[in-house]
């Protein structure tokens, strides 16, 4: 019946032999975040923030401060005034507070609780040095948590992403709606901003799930019933739309035509995610890569898990990384496949793996695309089974490893044995020089 | 690849025991003669066939100054264990060569009694007309309706075997040390009580007395004093008297020093707690288990309400009064930890000496290493013991080697005379010599030394007189002073004796005592043949010894070559001269101790080239370096209990079913004994756990041992579920009866590594689903296997983590793990070995894991390996260089490789682990794939 791809318990190709598993949620731990080099921080429903070693899986510390669970979680990085770099970390709970954290000493700054409503997102805007939060309403502070201005209630279902565009402008999800605003300095003082309601854009049917920003000229939102949509950061104009990748039989269309035949879950974009070329979207149970040159998919995975993708991200290496509601994490690579666009595709190997493509790139080629385009696929490598339940994000260290976090209340770090083996051989020898026990009773 | 099994030895569920048991036995025509004497409780590797007993024991006698020598009590308190053997017999033997000083009562110059806080004494006995040899640990215990308040008592351990005494001398003593000292503070508590009371008696008798005078002088009106009146002054007078010494002894008995004990880690009596323990009528663990437990504070303090009697005037002296018992004299709980300390002891020397011995030598060993010992070894048990003992017995083994020569010519200054039990002669020379003054090798010898020994010389020559005259076979081999209870300053710190006058007749003393006496004995001497085959080892030493019976000038001090007054004597040292360098040239003990770094003090050694013993006196722990001449002393006994040890594993192995069925029907009392006893010597052959917690670990291994026999033999597919064990994959043991996998799981509970220092990661019972904490915390794990939906969770779970995992299925009988193609594991299990018990296999893995663990310090360790020689070199050479040094130099293959890597990573974790914080628990896994075993 699945028709999940599967990998067996041989994995030449995942680095990740060894755990480590991280204890000290009481609930499901939603968010993760990168402090610096080798830390992070966890948050999740049980409304408590952890400080961890990357590298040891030490806890660093364990910060009280919000009643409720943990609605959004940003890091703030001074800007480079002072000497040395503070690192903060903004929280925002369902108690209806930001708190200011400082990563260093473990200790609450500052604490803000005039909210109205739950404050659904956060976003630093590094380059002005203020910090927006989204609730009902989008408020701006500036780093000593002054109120600078805020706009008027917009919904009650409120602001659930932001992302910062160039010109001073931000882009919001407001339930199915795209607003822009635009912060503009006020007259009177010089720290001062006042916001202003640029446009709305309705272009999607549902509810907006997810926005990323990939370069100054782009971004990206998909939506519950599958649009992508990407619109130009300057003009917020629709540059391309992809709404069906539910349905490899029909050609892809800019328009959202399609009706539904499965349910919106089943094709509701959760996450995206983007290098400069490629847009990955974690749709369904599956993730496929949108070219944006192409404007088109030239890759997908239709069921790459057992259940909703929930957090997908792109490594360095052409190789990506996608975390699940079944618990699973798996590691896929983009490899390019050398096709001859005239000859026919095999495509019932391809179906019985869920592959979709090559339908569609008949047809595309038959439409635009000019020949010899090399088309991909995703490869699994690996896949990482620790967590008992949904694996909710997930942090990519580079060598340090990777972080996960679940609804299990777990924390787990996976690194790569073999370097923790060389890591740790080199702590012995240096211990032992330390000691001085070369010379002892060995 | 899976074959069936070539003897699948036991397919019941039952205990290993039950199996040989129930086994029919063979025709009697096919049987081979058993050993002729074994019928008697002997057997063919009794080293003294002619002893009564079958198993060590310890004898506890008085010397009653009603009855004389007398048996108070066995332990164990069986009549089976001494058997024939006659305990009046020997409790007199015994008693008659109480070496402990004991002037009670006036001294000279003191105008009260004085209570001598005497020193125990220790010596070692031989009687070989009974086949039995003992420690004998001579203690005084006050009581005040006592001759001179003193009752003489003695504690001997009583073995067949000669050299489990001498070896284990200072064990022994150190032991029934903290059994005397136990017994005696319980004592002094009781004595402290009895003169409260006696106190109380004469101050009532006084007033009575005091009224009764007064009333006479009132009635008297006649201006002189009558007869009567008189008598009730003198008497007045008198019970006076009497109360000034009582108050005197009170004072004394409560000025013991209790320093000193707090001093020492032996502080099994706590007051509060003592009471409830002695009314609940065990306390069992209570001295081991709670060494830390603050010592007497108040310990006089508890005197329950009394009503004072009269007192007559003379105290009724007669024969007919009944004295106290040993329990009466004592403070019940004290006594009750006596008699536990005691049983704990004959647990602990139970068994063969060559099984002590290597116990001994072993647990030395692995303290030394200290890097590797917690992988496989219990370390918490290493640590129970102060660590110089461990070390002290294992560098007096390999002085031994070192310094054969010297031992050679001079062996054994502990033991002192022997002599053939056919002849009716005693003689005991002193053990403590007096220390050589012109020994420049221990130039830290003061005065005080010399007059400390002098004065035991003077005790012992005090009491020697009556067990010359006793005219017995007795030998005394050994004596040793004991230093455990105080140090001369102390104990004269409480008494205010002066010392002088003992010194000087101590030289008369000990100057008596060495001369002609010994030297008739010993010219009367029977020749060699008559001598036990065995006890010659230890016979040279004492004609070593005679020389210094002729040196008057010296006093003490004796030259082995110069002995010109006998010169079949002089022969008689060269024979048994030579006879110890062939005991000793051929013995495989001398050369275990070369793996020991050699002595690093030369100048801490026992013995000097004569053999003079110097023993400082010292409070316990440091004279342990001295008691160190009893292991060093007898360099021929290393070589015989070493190549007994090799004979003996050997004829383990050999012996055949039928005679290990037919041995365990043997009486064995404790449930520890061993299932065959085939090999055994006279004594039984338990293993010899020093603590009570080691009691349980000692049968947990036996049981584990045997367990995992069973299993090696039963499932052909134990190689790969050993392997995933020993590479630190979670195996899991899946059933439905918990008694199964239960057992399943502490067989194979021995091929776990330790993580760090604390428990085993192994887990017998889990009824939920399993998480990856688990399978990070676990290495062994027993699985409850249900048809509830419950149980379906439980399965999926261990679907799921099915990489991290193997499961060995008890009820189908089917594993399913990763291959494993190396050869390391065939060497550990064996299906088709031949160890027949538990215990052996179990050490039997004991040593193979060992080697293991060696090579993987070796990898672990070695600095190329793992990092780069120079900062160009790419990390693939080192790679290179690495396996190279698993597949070439330490002959690992295939998956033996993955096993070495993974122990090298517990150690390197355990390593680098800061103090304070635990090892962080990480789970190391591979993505290999798993194969299905199938019976």
């Amino acid at each position: 019946k699945s028709s999940v791809q599967t990998i067996g318990e041989e994995q030449i190709q995942n680095p990740y032999t060894e755990l480590l598993v991280l204890k000290g949620h009481q609930d499901i731990v939603r968010f993760l975040v990168q402090i610096d080099d080798c830390r992070f921080a966890s948050a999740g429903d049980d409304g408590i923030i952890f400080l961890w070693n990357a590298q040891t899986g030490e806890k660093l510390f364990e910060l009280h401060g919000h009643t409720h669970k943990i609605t959004a979680i940003a890091p703030f990085s001074s800007s480079d005034a002072s000497e040395e770099k503070k690192h903060l970390i903004l929280t925002a709970s369902a108690d209806r507070t930001v708190i200011v954290w400082d990563c260093t000493s473990g200790r609450q700054v500052q604490k803000v609780s005039c909210f109205h409503s739950t404050v659904k997102c956060l976003t630093v805007l590094q380059r002005l040095d203020v910090w927006l939060s989204g609730g009902s309403d989008l408020c701006v502070w500036n780093r000593k948590l002054d109120l600078l201005c805020k706009t008027s209630h917009l919904t009650d279902a409120g602001i659930s992403a932001l992302v910062e565009l160039p010109k001073n402008c931000v882009a919001a999800t407001v339930g199915k709606e795209l607003v822009i605003f635009r912060l503009i300095a006020s007259d009177d003082g010089s720290e001062g901003w006042n916001v202003l309601e640029v446009k709305r854009l309705v272009d999607h049917q549902d509810n907006i799930l997810s926005l990323v920003s990939v370069n100054d000229l782009t971004f990206v939102t998909g939506s519950h019933v599958g649009e992508l949509i990407v619109w130009d950061a300057l003009d917020w104009t629709k540059q391309a739309c992809e709404c069906n990748f539910w349905d490899s039989s029909v050609p892809p269309d800019v328009q959202p035509e399609i009706k539904l035949s499965q349910s919106p879950n089943e094709t509701s974009v959760q996450h995206l995610t983007s290098d400069e070329e490629c847009v990955f979207a974690a749709v369904g149970k599956g993730i496929y890569v949108y070219n944006l040159q192409m404007k088109r998919v030239i890759a997908c995975q239709r069921t790459a898990h057992d259940s909703s993708v929930l957090h997908i991200e792109k490594l360095p290496n052409r190789q990506l990384i996608s975390c699940s509601e079944d618990g699973s994490v798996r590691i896929w690579e983009l490899r390019e496949k050398q096709q001859l666009p005239a000859e026919p595709v095999p495509t019932g190997f391809f179906n019985m793996w869920g592959f979709g493509r090559a339908s569609k790139q008949a047809n595309q080629a038959a439409k635009k695309m000019q020949d010899n385009t090399p088309m991909y696929f995703l490869e699994l490598v690996g896949d990482l089974i620790g967590h008992s339940s949904a694996v909710q994000m997930f942090l990519y260290f580079g060598e340090l490893g990777l972080a996960t976090c679940s609804a299990d209340h777990l924390i787990i770090l996976w690194k790569d044995g073999e370097r923790e083996s060389r890591l740790r051989s080199l702590t012995l020898f240096q211990k032992l020089a330390q000691n001085g026990d070369f010379q002892l009773k060995f | 690849m899976i074959s069936a099994p070539d003897v699948v030895a036991f397919t019941r569920e039952e205990e290993l025991e039950d199996e040989l048991c129930s086994e029919p036995p063979l025709p009697e025509e096919y049987s081979v003669p058993l050993f002729p004497f074994a019928s008697h409780g002997a057997n063919p590797w009794a080293k003294v066939a002619g002893s009564k007993f079958t198993r060590d024991f310890i004898l506890i006698s008085e010397f009653s100054e009603q009855v004389g020598p007398q048996p108070l009590l066995t332990i164990p308190d069986d009549a089976k264990v001494s058997g024939t053997f006659d305990l009046n017999y020997f409790s007199l033997r015994i008693m008659s060569v109480d070496y402990q000083a004991s002037f009670v009562g006036h001294p000279p110059g003191s105008a009260y009694p004085k209570l001598n806080f005497v020193e125990d004494s220790k010596v070692v006995l031989g009687d070989s007309k009974e086949g039995a040899f003992a420690y004998v640990h001579h203690l005084t215990l006050y009581d005040l309706e006592a001759r001179g308040f003193v009752r003489p008592f003695c504690m001997a351990y009583i073995s067949a075997d000669e050299h489990k005494i001498m070896q284990q001398f200072q064990e022994l003593s150190a032991e029934f040390s903290k059994a005397s000292e136990c017994l005696k503070t319980g004592n002094r508590k009781a004595f402290a009580n009895e003169l409260e009371k006696k106190l109380k008696d004469l101050d009532y008798t006084r007033t009575v007395l005091h009224n009764e005078t007064e009333i006479q002088k009132k009635a008297n009106d006649k201006g002189y004093y009558t007869t009567q009146a008189i008598e009730k002054a003198n008497e007045l007078a008198s019970v006076e008297k009497s109360i000034i010494e009582h108050q005197d002894l009170l004072k004394q008995i409560r000025s013991y020093p209790y320093r000193k004990l707090k001093e020492s880690d032996f502080h099994p009596y706590e007051p509060e707690c003592a009471l409830g323990q002695a009314n609940a009528g065990c306390g069992q663990d209570l001295t081991a288990s709670d060494p830390a437990e603050p010592g007497e504070t108040h310990l006089y303090a508890h005197v329950p309400s009394y009503t004072p009697k009269l007192i007559k005037a003379k105290s009724a002296k007669c024969f007919d009064k009944k004295l106290k018992t040993l329990e009466e004299l004592c403070d019940i709980y004290f006594f009750t930890q006596t008699l536990d300390q005691l049983h704990q002891i004959e647990r602990t020397f139970r068994g063969d000496v060559c099984y002590l011995l290597t116990d001994q030598i072993s647990r030395a060993l692995l303290k030394q290493q200290s890097v590797t010992n917690f992988l496989f070894e219990d370390v918490s048990f290493l640590d129970e013991k102060p660590p110089e003992k461990q070390y002290r017995g294992c560098r007096g083994l390999s002085q031994d080697a070192v310094d054969r020569k010297c031992s050679e010519e001079s062996p054994a200054p502990k033991v002192v005379i022997s002599l053939g039990a056919y002849k009716s002669s005693v003689e005991c020379v002193p053990i403590k010599m007096e220390q050589e003054i012109e020994d420049s090798q221990e130039p830290k010898m003061t005065e005080s030394v010399t007059f400390e020994h002098q004065e035991n010389l003077d005790y012992l020559d005090a009491d020697i007189k009556g067990s010359i005259s006793s005219g017995e076979s007795i030998e005394v081999l050994g004596t040793e002073k004991s230093a455990s209870g105080l140090t001369k300053s102390e104990s004269q710190a409480s008494l205010p004796v002066s010392p002088s006058p003992q010194a000087g007749r101590s030289k008369v003393g000990s100057r008596r005592t060495v001369s002609e006496d010994s030297i008739e004995v010993l010219s009367t001497c029977p020749s060699e043949s008559l001598i036990p085959e065995d006890f010659k080892a230890s016979y040279p030493s004492a004609i070593n010894e005679e020389p210094y019976a002729d040196d008057e000038e010296g006093g003490l001090r004796f030259t082995p070559k110069l002995n010109p007054d006998n010169a079949d004597e002089q022969e008689d040292v060269s024979k048994q001269e030579n006879l110890v360098q062939v005991d000793s040239s051929c013995c495989i003990g001398k050369e275990s101790p070369n793996f020991l770094e050699p002595l690093p003090d030369l100048g801490q050694k026992p013995c000097d080239e004569d053999g003079v013993v110097r023993i400082p006196p010292q409070p316990y722990r440091q004279a342990e370096q001295g008691l160190r001449g009893s292991f060093g002393g007898f360099p021929s006994h290393d070589g015989i209990s070493g190549g007994f040890l090799s004979y003996e594993l050997d004829s383990r192995y050999l012996t055949g079913s039928r005679e290990v069925s037919k041995s365990s029907l043997d009486e064995c009392s404790d449930s520890t004994s061993y299932i065959s006893s085939a090999a055994s010597t006279c004594s039984d052959r338990t293993p010899s756990p020093a603590h009570p917690a080691c009691q349980a670990r000692e049968r947990h291994k036996k049981k584990a041992g045997q367990n995992a026999l069973r299993f090696i033999r039963q499932y052909p597919f134990a190689h790969p579920a050993i392997y995933s064990l020993l590479s630190g994959r979670t195996l899991i043991v899946l059933g439905e009866e918990e008694a199964i996998v239960k057992k399943l799981v502490t067989a194979l509970s021995i091929f776990v590594p330790n993580c760090g220092v604390y428990a085993k990661p192994v887990k017998h019972w889990v009824t939920s689903p399993l998480h990856v904490v688990d399978f990070q915390k676990w290495k062994l794990i027993g699985l409850q296997r249900m048809a509830s939906p419950a149980g379906v969770n439980v399965l999926h779970a261990l679907s799921r983590y099915s990489r991290y995992v193997s499961v060995l299925d008890a009820d189908s009988k089917t594993l399913r793990c990763p291959l494993y193609k190396g050869t390391l594991v065939s060497r550990l299990a064996d299906h088709r070995t031949q160890i027949k018990r538990g215990s052996t296999y179990y050490m039997h893995v004991q040593s193979i894991l060992t080697q293991l663990c060696s090579k993987a310090f070796l990898f672990t360790f070695c600095h190329h390996l793992h990092l780069p020689i120079s900062e160009r070199e790419p990390e693939e050479s080192v790679v290179n260089r690495r396996m190279n040094f698993l597949k070439l130099q330490l002959g690992l293959a295939n998956e033996d490789i993955k096993i070495v890597q993974y122990l090298a990573e517990l150690l390197k974790l355990q390593y680098i682990q800061e103090p304070g914080q635990g090892v962080n628990p990480l789970l190391r896994f591979d993505y290999v794939p798993s194969f299905l075993y199938k019976i």
